[in-house]
C-alpha cells in the first residue's frame, strides 16, 4: 500500500462536498438526486479505503448494503419524481412546494 | 512513483473532474453521463484498493442499473435546461463558499489527526478481505440477517415504485 490513506480520504471528502454544492445550487430535481448519489458514492469510497487499509472486509460489506439501499432509494425517488412531474409538469424544486405552508 | 500511485492519480482525477462537470452542466442528460464516468473512475479506485468484488458491483449496480434508470427517467420527462449561474447567483456563491470551508476543515482534520491505520497495512490481508470468497462467506454467516432484510427492502422498493408511478395522487 504505497499510497497514503489521506489521499483517498481527501478525494472522498472532495467528492462529498461537490455533491453538497450540487444539492445546494441545482434546481432540477433529477440533478439534485444525482448529487445525492454522488455523496453516497464518496461515503462508499471512505468505507472501502478503511476496509482495505485495515485488512478487514466489514467495510466492503457495508458498501454492499449501501448499494442495495441506494438502488431502492433510486427506484422510489424516481417514481416520486415521475408522479410529481405528472401532477405539476415541472421538475424545478422551487416550484414543487406542496409540502410548504 | 509506484503503479498504485499512478493509477490513483489517473482514476482520482477522472472521478473528481467528472464530479465537478456533473454538477455544472445545464443539460441533465450530460450530467448523468458524467456521473457514469465518475462511477467508472470510482470502480478503478476500488481496484487499486484491492476490493475486486465491490469494483465489479459498482459497475454492474451503479453504472449499469441505477444510472440506466436515471437516464430512462430523464429521457421520459425531458427536463428543461437551466442556465447555471443566471438564477440566484448570490445563493450559489454562498453555497460554494460553505462547501469550500467544510472541505478545508476536512483536509485540516485528516492531516492533523493522522488516521489510526497507517501506511504499513498488511497487503495480503487487504487482498484477502476484498475477494468474493471472503465477502460471500461473511454475507452468509455473520451478515445473513441484514442480507435478508436487504432482500425485503428491495421487494418493498419495487412495489412502492410501481404504486407511486402508477396512480395519480391529488
Amino acid at each position: 500500500m504505497s499510497v497514503p490513506i489521506e489521499y483517498y480520504l481527501i478525494l472522498s471528502g472532495f467528492m462529498f462536498l461537490v455533491g453538497v454544492a450540487g444539492v445546494l445550487t441545482r434546481r432540477n430535481a433529477i440533478i439534485v438526486f444525482m448529487s445525492i448519489e454522488l455523496m453516497l458514492n464518496s461515503a462508499n469510497l471512505t468505507l472501502v479505503t478503511f476496509s482495505s487499509y485495515m485488512g478487514n472486509s466489514a467495510g466492503q460489506l457495508f458498501v454492499f448494503f449501501v448499494m442495495t439501499v441506494a438502488a431502492a432509494e433510486a427506484a422510489v425517488g424516481l417514481a416520486i419524481i415521475i408522479a410529481i412531474f405528472r401532477n405539476k409538469l415541472t421538475l424545478n424544486i422551487d416550484e414543487i412546494n406542496i409540502l410548504k405552508w | 512513483m509506484s503503479l498504485q500511485l499512478i493509477l490513483f492519480i489517473l482514476f482520482g482525477a477522472i472521478s473528481a473532474i467528472s464530479a465537478v462537470l456533473m454538477i455544472t452542466r445545464s443539460n441533465a442528460l450530460i450530467s448523468a453521463l458524467f456521473l457514469i464516468l465518475n462511477m467508472a473512475g470510482l470502480s478503478g479506485l476500488y481496484l487499486t484498493l484491492n476490493a475486486q468484488f465491490i469494483a465489479v458491483t459498482q459497475v454492474i449496480v451503479y453504472a449499469g442499473a441505477i444510472m440506466v434508470l436515471f437516464l430512462f427517467v430523464i429521457m421520459l420527462l425531458k427536463p428543461e435546461h437551466e442556465k447555471y449561474f443566471s438564477h440566484q447567483p448570490k445563493l450559489k456563491i454562498f453555497a460554494f463558499i460553505i462547501a469550500f470551508i467544510v472541505f478545508m476543515q476536512l483536509v485540516f482534520m485528516i492531516f492533523v489527526s493522522h488516521p489510526a491505520v497507517g501506511n504499513n497495512a498488511d497487503a495480503a490481508a487487504s487482498v484477502h478481505a476484498g475477494t468474493i470468497e471472503e465477502i460471500g462467506k461473511q454475507l452468509y454467516t455473520n451478515y445473513v440477517l441484514p442480507f435478508e432484510a436487504a432482500g425485503y427492502l428491495l421487494l418493498a422498493a419495487t412495489i412502492g415504485a410501481i404504486v407511486l408511478a402508477k396512480k395519480k395522487f391529488e
